[in-house]
């Protein structure tokens, strides 16, 4: 009997948990409308420009190969892959039906239009610290592109994650407006960096690690994380940065590429792109608040750049001694970009973060893939390795170049990382061979 | 001394093994097919196969070498006999001063290996590295379309 009513009392206490998730959950939908004449006047349109660039919306909102804006790009997270939508102004497939408060609430409460839940991979909790104007502008800048007829790829999400509501109690946990600091004290230039850090170019969605739930650990804000399957260093004292980083080496980097530093890669590099189009004081705040991050102090605890002699005695790391001087020291060994080596690259690899890394990703996707040209303009290129090399080449390789440019020691699980990021052993060229 | 496989002939070298592949081509085993363009993996004019996929012969130390069969553009055919793809650039005149050529047929001999019938955006995509000054791009992607098989785009159709 009396088990019955505890069962009857959890019943209810279930169903009023779910009603009232539910109630939580619900989101209405927005009536569908679209800009008035005056809301994509010219004025917002080009300021829209500048803040979506420097969102860098295209760089997700843009397929490889595909049209501007128009979505279907694969974003991989840790617990399936999610596409990124069209947000061109099409009405069947795109924001074509938005109006501004339906884009105001999708950009900062991260709901669709008709009351969808939308997934953090859009962050839209740095974006519920962006400005009413600059929600407008942005508005103004989207509606006004060019529309394209182009449905949403499905999630590729186990259930229940498929199951949106959920997002709603994620929100509950985790979803809070960026702490945009603000400092009378600092310059103008920090101030208005450290909105446009925060809130609009979302550094910290990748500078930051994240929690079993996906969500950005404030307490470790630019304590370093990951994107793509790169290492992403922090901003942090804690950087592995052999040279410190001032605030006029940031804004050459975030422009274009730093002599010292040198410049950008993996998904970093559509970052910097999109800097292209936006005017250099917008960089130079940027650059400013970021500077300040790595904290007081942290320039002294650097080592600056390591170049050791290594031993010949181990048949690896000669080997590996062999393949740096046939394959890297043409352009690494040039004395640098700046002192008329080859251009865009440091005086050594000793001056790049990525031999200081915890583990050998980046040096080995940037290896196995090189860094492709961009058209019509300037800037770094790189062979791809990975047709050249064996797996057993490039750990050698890799050990060599960690032995030589780090004081830090070998790093662990390298041969293993090296055959799961290169494919194994089983080459295409051989397959190719076989085959024919 | 280390041994290579050029072209399917075991060819025992002096070099060491940090040269970079090109030089023990040209200056010691007499295969001049291969160029030196920019020695700086930028241009494709090195371009050779290593099992079957293209790599840059100019950034390659023979040391990564070692049982790993190579073929050069002397390997595809002679003037007398000109294999396949070879006699499609022949067709096409695709060579105006000739330097990037063997470059562009053994990168698209590579891709041709890999995917017999590329469409054009792979085409496109597998020579973007490889450099022609003369600008004779057009008559190179036609030659390849040739080998392929495939009909050219229809004229005047754009880009």
């Amino acid at each position: 009997m009396r088990r019955r009513r505890i069962a009857v009392w959890l019943g209810a206490a279930v169903l009023a948990g779910v009603a009232g998730f539910g109630i939580a959950a619900w989101r209405s939908a927005i009536a569908p409308g679209g800009p008035a004449a005056d809301e994509v006047a010219a004025e917002p349109v080009r300021r829209g420009a500048v803040l979506a660039a420097l969102g860098y919306c295209a760089s997700c909102h843009t397929a490889e190969g595909g049209r501007p804006y128009a979505g279907g790009r694969g974003v991989a997270t840790p617990f399936g892959t999610i596409y990124s939508t069209n947000i061109t102004p099409d009405p069947e497939t795109g924001l074509g039906r938005y109006t501004l408060a339906a884009f105001a609430r999708a950009m900062r409460e991260g709901v669709d239009r008709e009351g969808r839940h939308l997934y953090p991979a859009f962050p839209y909790t740095h974006y519920a610290g962006l400005t009413d104007d600059d929600i407008a502008a942005l508005y103004a800048f989207t509606m006004t592109r060019e529309p394209v007829r182009q449905a949403a790829t499905p999630n590729a999400l186990p259930a229940p994650l498929s199951w949106r509501p959920l997002i709603a109690g994620w929100k509950l946990l985790f979803a809070q407006a960026p702490a945009i600091p603000a400092d009378p004290r600092r310059s103008p230039d920090w101030n208005r960096g450290a909105y446009l850090a925060e809130a609009l170019s979302h550094c910290g969605a990748c500078h930051s690690p994240r929690n079993l739930l996906g969500a950005e650990i404030r307490s470790k804000a630019y304590a370093g994380g990951e994107a793509d399957g790169w290492w992403v260093p922090p901003l942090d004292r804690s950087s592995p940065s052999p040279l410190a980083w001032s605030e006029a080496d940031l804004a050459r980097y975030l422009a274009e590429w730093d002599p010292q530093h040198g410049g950008a890669a993996g998904p970093m590099r559509p970052v910097v792109d999109a800097h292209r189009t936006v005017p250099a004081g917008e960089i130079r705040a940027i650059a400013a608040y970021v500077a300040t991050l790595y904290g007081p102090g942290a320039a002294g605890s650097r080592t600056g750049p390591v170049d050791r002699a290594v031993s010949g005695d181990d048949p690896a790391l000669a080997r590996g001694a062999a393949t740096y001087a046939g394959a890297c020291a043409t352009c690494h060994e040039s004395g640098g970009g700046a002192a008329g080596g080859v251009p865009y690259t440091t005086p050594s690899l000793g001056h790049r973060t990525t031999l200081r890394a915890p583990d050998p990703r980046n040096l080995i996707l940037v290896l196995r893939d090189g860094i492709a040209p961009r058209d019509h303009v300037p800037g770094p290129i790189m062979p791809a390795y990975g047709t050249m090399l064996t797996p057993s080449q490039t750990t050698d390789l890799a050990a060599y170049l960690r032995a030589r440019f780090s004081p830090d020691g070998p790093w662990p699980d390298l041969d293993g990382t090296v055959r799961r990021l290169m494919g194994g052993t089983t080459r295409s060229g051989a397959r190719a061979e076989a085959t024919r | 001394m280390p041994t290579l496989t050029v072209n399917g002939r075991a060819r025992t070298v002096a070099a060491e093994p940090d040269t970079p592949l090109l030089y023990v081509l040209r200056d010691e085993l007499g295969l001049n097919g291969a160029k030196f363009g920019c020695g700086l993996g930028q241009c494709g004019a090195c371009t050779v196969e290593v099992e079957g996929r293209a790599v840059l012969s100019c950034l390659t130390p023979i040391g990564v070498l070692e049982g790993r069969p190579v073929t050069t553009v002397e390997g595809l055919g002679s003037p007398e006999a000109p294999g396949p793809l070879q006699a499609a650039f022949i067709a096409e005149n695709a060579a105006q001063c000739g330097y990037c050529i063997a470059g562009m047929v053994m990168r698209a001999h590579a891709l041709l290996r890999e995917n017999p019938h590329p469409g054009e955006d792979e085409i496109r995509a597998a020579l973007r590295l490889n450099l022609c000054r003369c600008g004779t791009h057009m008559r190179i992607l036609a030659a390849v379309r040739r080998a392929a098989g495939r009909p050219s785009p229809a004229a005047g159709g754009g880009s």
